[in-house]
């Protein structure tokens, strides 16, 4: 037999573009291979990972490899639509761009002549949101905010203001030199590539990782031990494995008392006005007992020694060190194993283990790392000291109504283990570290027809700084920055259709949305929202009375718009993704990138910045117009380009103009700097200098770095704080301390829940929910090969993932006699879904879950009417609202963190049912028409010259 | 019926961690990106947006839950592809001649011209690792990536097949098993490396690890010896550890 000829040596491509994926959030580094066709017209032939990139170094996942078949999606919208039919319906007339911006124009120029603030813009997962916020800033409307609030603010907030930066973006384990891994409520996101790289390494190296999670899936199936906890209870947990160690003496002192506040005074008089905040000098610095001394002394003078058991009476009144305080409340025996062992599912003896294993990797296995380094007080240290021990956490944590106070938890378990900034242990990514204090204070001053007053979104440090009316109403539509939720940081976009429905606090005019399906999978209760989103008042006219909305693909909340803007796809368009923003920086280098249009766009759209940025011009907005009133920006490229948040500092840091040629960091903008990104591979990247690797928050090499490269403009070395005092001001004003007062029915939740030191409270559905009625606890997870709602549309995806059954532990799928195939109602406070079911052992026993967003309204995502994902495909969004039922005191509690307002989606409780298979699973939302018809019936994909 | 050679110069085939694969499905779709743009016919999708997609995958992921008699479920991951096997029945079974393996590195292929879909091949193969294009109803299966791993228009570092390139978490090798000094042969020795059903006596070519034991709790483990009991004495502790420092 003679063997068949095979070309061996095929080309990917004609030309290789190197951009950024935007199939999730990651970011990661792409290699589009671009192949002519028979038509001389090139097109994307396959997409790998670019080797170079930081972000993914070469591998790329499975979203990733199939952003091909995004980009060719049949649901791609083609030009501008105007709404024909009722909301909802799907009906529209194509418009040309001209017609289309005219028609926001006249709509959004009179209303910032009278009142801005009856805008509403909102952002979904949105990687631009330096420049969007800018350009809502120079609108003048207080009412933006990105998604945040509904998806991990607990994880932020709580990481930035206890050590001034967080997981994911903020921060990753020291994947090199860790001896023991423990990952908290992660499923196959946030973030994707980076993890699955780490987890490799870690395996590679034979070392331990231990995953924490009621559902026993990706990371935790790989996980050496899987510890199957009942959801809404890690806070208890970590506290008690923080009893264990506290009691061991298995704490690192040194660390706690050069670097965190552990050993500041805090005023113990419950008279004084200041009671529980930290003991200052005259020029605000907190203060510590010396050892040296025995005097008391500024936290950072030179060579103080700072005493955590430190006692001071002074003006008579009593101080102690955070340290005695920490000491007293973990130590009690409510945190002991046996105590909390049942309410966590997790057996006593298994808590003391882990505990031992934390302390063996941090204080056995630790090692000196030959690096001198020079701390913020002048001390040099010879080397430095690894306490080998990493965690990484995510949304199981933060999407509960306690998930603030469970991720400050993990954090003082951190600390206390000396681990943060240490070798072996967690890492901050630049620009982090960056203290709360070093944020922007949120903004909410409104003048018609000027900008606001400031950044809308940032870090309160007391009542003072919340955004309130004079009258004491919210001055935000969403209600972020009040008494109910008093440090949301990210607004609560969740909020924002209900509170504009009911006018409350006030009416807006227009709903600005951009890739936030909030009439889907966004919202809680999705049902209840579209019909907010339809609602008439007595006129027949809508409540809320005009919707532009802006989205690449036929999405579900296409449909509710007026006017839709269509964005291109990743392929076609300019991004950066900036270190003003989200950027995709290591631990070891800073570093940034741009996407670019690789190939050019087959239908009338427009990426979306560029129209902010036409529109900004057509609106007449600073820093949108030159003084002649013209357009500043041609397009969001130029932007990147040429605007300077500060002098010298752009979106992009590479390729800048210095006094001596191009330089990186801060510089004057250069007319080549996309051109150089391209070249480069579509980023930029500089490693941090070697001795400034570790404890960067005081370690001053790595703050006067910071300070060239254009980070911060001052070195700023801080202390973490254990002991958080901007909780601690809210807490006293609920004791009557202040001239800005809570509303009285929040005094007690304010005083329990912003303790300034981390506690654990129940989830609060637990309060409303009857725990016997409704027994199991629900909950979701994004699978890794699809995000969100945007994987449906995908020929290849959908393959892998277009079913959703609800998966049932071992003891209630026999409980219920469920066999394969049956279905089930499950029901909670405020409302039922009738679902297919599956059985899954590897699962905590109380709880049921399924994929996140699987479901589809039929109409949308040009899928056909009877698809697996319309059909059988649901949401548990329909079991959840943004309010907790009434309980009968007259009120009704928002189900949001009580600290943050992070929507709290994993407090859900529900009761499950068999029933008889019906023909599609219920709740029925209906069907929408579709502006873009549906898919092909075949597909072959391959570019043939 | 179609003569499988007696021996293959190499044995190139993958080594598949189930240790530390997640799931994650990367594998999946680098494959069908790049099998579909190059050897042979495009991989098809029928009904692509409809009721009942189906198209020809050359991977794919399936994922078992293992009941220990003691301890937790346990979730395995388990991609499967072509096992390039020595003693391939789908080759043997063909009726003519399209399916063969290669004497230089045995790999197993099927010649699209000479396939007349009849699908013997598919029914043979014990793994179900053959798939019919529901388009052009010739039979595909996993090339190795014949045209990467040799491929000189592409850089050395990505002459390895396209699963192997873009597994997120490492959990895919490739290389020449027929070396015991290969790393992929090394490492089979060091973890043991597995069969797929060797009671069917294909001899594969492909290996896998086996997921490394999970949960084993030490219950004789010491636990974290006390300082003192209660805050006071856990004072008294602090102060004679600060001393210390």
């Amino acid at each position: 037999m003679t063997t068949p000829k095979i070309d061996l040596h095929p080309k990917p491509g004609d030309r290789v573009a190197k951009t950024t994926c935007y199939m999730c959030a990651c970011r990661c580094g792409i290699d589009v291979h671009l192949k002519k066709d028979a038509e001389g017209t090139e097109r994307v032939a396959y997409i790998e990972g670019n080797r170079d990139h930081p972000v993914n170094r070469g591998v790329l996942c499975a979203k990733g490899s199939a952003g091909i078949m995004q980009h060719l999606s049949p649901a791609r919208l083609r030009a501008p639509l105007k709404r024909t039919g009722p909301r909802g319906s799907g009906q529209f007339e194509e418009i040309g761009w001209d017609e289309a911006l005219q028609m926001v124009t006249d709509r959004l120029g009179p209303l910032r002549k009278t009142a801005p603030e009856k805008l509403a813009f909102f952002t979904g997962r949105d990687q631009s949101q330096s420049f969007t916020s800018f350009w809502a800033q120079a609108y003048g409307t207080p009412n933006y905010a990105a998604h945040g609030g509904f998806c991990s603010v607990n994880m932020a907030a709580a990481g930035i203001y206890t050590m001034g930066g967080a997981f994911w973006e903020f921060g990753q384990p020291d994947w090199e030199r860790t001896e023991l891994f423990m990952i908290f409520g992660v499923a196959e996101d946030h973030d994707s590539n980076p993890i699955k790289m780490g987890l490799g390494r870690l395996k590679a190296r034979g070392v331990k990782v231990i995953g924490v999670n009621p559902v026993r899936t990706g990371y935790n199936a790989v996980a050496d031990e899987w510890v199957g906890i009942t959801p809404g209870t890690d806070g208890l947990f970590i506290l008690s494995l923080i009893h264990c160690l506290l009691r061991a003496g298995k704490i690192d002192l040194d660390y706690l008392a050069r670097f965190t506040n552990a050993p500041v005074l805090v005023n113990e008089d419950p008279k004084s006005p200041e009671h529980g905040l930290l003991l200052t000098d005259d020029n605000g610095r907190a203060l510590v007992m010396d050892r040296a001394t025995g005097k008391p002394a500024s936290f950072d003078a030179k060579g103080v020694h700072p005493d955590l058991a430190g006692k001071l009476r002074r003006a008579g009144l009593t101080h102690r060190s955070v340290f005695q305080h920490i000491a007293e409340r973990y130590l009690d025996h409510a945190y002991a194993p046996e105590v909390v062992g049942p309410s966590c599912g997790i057996a006593p003896e298994r808590i003391e283990a882990i505990a031992a294993e934390l302390a063996h990797a941090a204080f056995d296995k630790s090692f000196e790392l030959d690096r001198a380094w020079t701390d913020f007080r002048g001390e040099t240290h010879r080397s430095m000291r690894a306490r080998p021990v990493s965690f990484h956490a995510m949304r199981g944590i933060s999407a509960h109504s306690n998930g603030f106070q469970t991720a400050r938890a993990l954090h003082l378990l951190q600390i206390l283990l000396g681990s943060v900034e240490a070798p072996g242990g967690f890492r901050f990514k630049p620009p982090y570290p960056k203290p709360a204090t070093a944020h922007p204070k949120p903004h909410c001053g409104v003048t018609p027809g000027q900008p606001l007053d400031g950044p809308h979104l940032g870090f309160v440090q007391g009542p003072d700084d919340l955004c309130l009316k004079e009258d004491g109403s919210p001055a935000r539509i969403d209600k972020a920055f009040t008494w109910e939720n008093p440090m949301s940081a990210h607004g609560m976009m969740h909020m924002v259709i209900s509170n504009a429905h009911a006018g409350d606090p006030y009416p807006i005019d227009t709903l600005f949305l951009y890739m936030a399906n909030m009439a889907w999978n966004s919202s809680m209760s999705t049902g209840r929202v579209m019909e907010l989103l339809t609602d008439t008042d007595e006129n027949g006219d809508y409540v809320i009375p005009n919707i532009i909305y802006s989205d690449a693909y036929s999405s579900e909340m296409v449909a509710y718009a007026d006017l839709v803007l269509p964005d291109t796809t990743y392929l076609e368009r300019h991004d950066c993704i900036s270190l003003l923003d989200r950027p995709i920086c290591e631990a070891d280098a800073v570093a940034d990138a741009i996407r670019w249009p690789v190939v050019a766009p087959d239908r009338d759209v427009r990426g979306f910045q560029s129209v902010l940025v036409d529109l900004g011009a057509r609106l007449g907005l600073p820093g949108f117009v030159n003084d002649d009133g013209s357009a500043k920006f041609q397009d969001y490229a130029d932007y990147m380009v040429n605007h300077e948040r500060r002098p010298g500092v752009g979106p992009l840091a590479g390729w800048r103009v210095g006094e001596k040629g191009l330089t990186h960091g801060r510089g004057t903008p250069n007319a080549g700097q996309i051109d150089a990104y391209i070249a480069n591979g579509g980023f930029w990247m500089e490693h941090v200098p070697e001795n400034a690797q570790y404890f960067k928050p005081w370690n001053m090499a790595y703050q006067e770095w910071a300070v060239d490269i254009g980070l911060f403009d001052k070195a700023t070395p801080y202390l973490f704080s254990l002991w958080s005092e901007p909780l601690r001001r809210f807490q006293l004003a609920a004791e009557g301390h202040g001239h800005r007062q809570p509303p009285d029915h929040l005094r007690a939740r304010i005083k329990t829940t912003l303790d300034p030191l981390p506690i654990w409270y129940p989830p609060l559905e637990d309060g409303h929910a009857d725990p016997v009625e409704y027994p199991i606890h629900a909950l979701t997870q994004r699978p890794a090969a699809m995000y969100h709602s945007w994987g449906s549309q995908n020929a290849w995806l959908r393959q892998i993932h277009g079913h959703n059954p609800m998966y049932l532990p071992t003891e209630l799928w026999e409980k219920h006699g469920f066999q394969a195939g049956d279905w089930a109602r499950v029901t909670s406070q405020h409302g039922e879904i009738t679902v297919p079911v599956a059985h899954q052992a590897a699962l905590n026993r109380n709880t049921i879950w399924t994929w996140n967003a699987i479901g589809k309204r039929r109409g949308a995502w040009a899928l056909d009417d009877d698809a697996p994902e319309a059909k059988n495909g649901f949401l548990l969004n329909h079991l959840i609202h943004e309010l907790l039922p009434p309980k009968g005191d007259g009120l009704r509690w928002s189900n949001s963190d009580p600290v943050t307002g992070q929507a709290a989606w994993f407090d859900l409780r529900v009761k499950v049912e068999k029933v008889p298979a019906p023909k599609q699973s219920y709740p029925d939302t209906g069907r929408q028409g579709s502006p873009v018809g549906r898919g092909p019936h075949r597909v072959a994909q391959q570019v043939k010259p | 019926m179609t003569a499988l050679p007696e021996t293959t110069e190499r044995k190139l085939g993958l080594v598949i961690d189930l240790d530390t694969c997640v799931g994650c499905h990367a594998c999946v779709t680098a494959c069908k990106g790049w099998n579909t743009q190059n050897y042979g016919a495009p991989l098809g999708d029928d009904d692509a947006y409809g009721a009942a997609p189906s198209g020809a995958f050359l991977n794919r992921i399936h994922s078992f839950e293992v009941q220990p008699d003691e301890g937790a479920a346990q979730t395995v991951h388990f991609p499967k592809s072509c096992l390039h096997c020595d003693d391939a029945p789908c080759v043997t079974v063909c009726p003519t001649g399209a399916s063969y393996k290669r004497v230089e590195d045995g790999i197993v292929l099927v010649n699209e011209t000479d396939c007349i879909g009849c699908g013997l091949c598919a029914w043979a193969c014990p793994y179900g690792a053959r798939e019919m294009d529901p388009i052009e109803g010739v039979m595909k299966k996993c090339t190795l990536c014949v045209d990467r791993i040799y491929n000189e228009a592409l850089p050395e570092e990505d002459r390895v097949p396209a699963c192997v390139r873009t597994c997120p978490a490492g959990a895919r090798h490739f290389g020449d098993l027929a070396d015991p000094d290969s790393d992929v042969s090394q490492l089979v020795a060091a973890r043991g490396g597995m069969d797929l059903m060797p009671e069917q006596e294909t001899k594969p070519v492909n290996k896998y690890l086996t997921p490394r034991p999970r949960d084993e709790i030490d219950v004789l483990a010491p636990f974290l010896e006390r300082v003192d009991e209660g805050p006071k004495g856990f004072l008294g502790w602090l102060d004679r550890a600060l001393e210390r420092l």
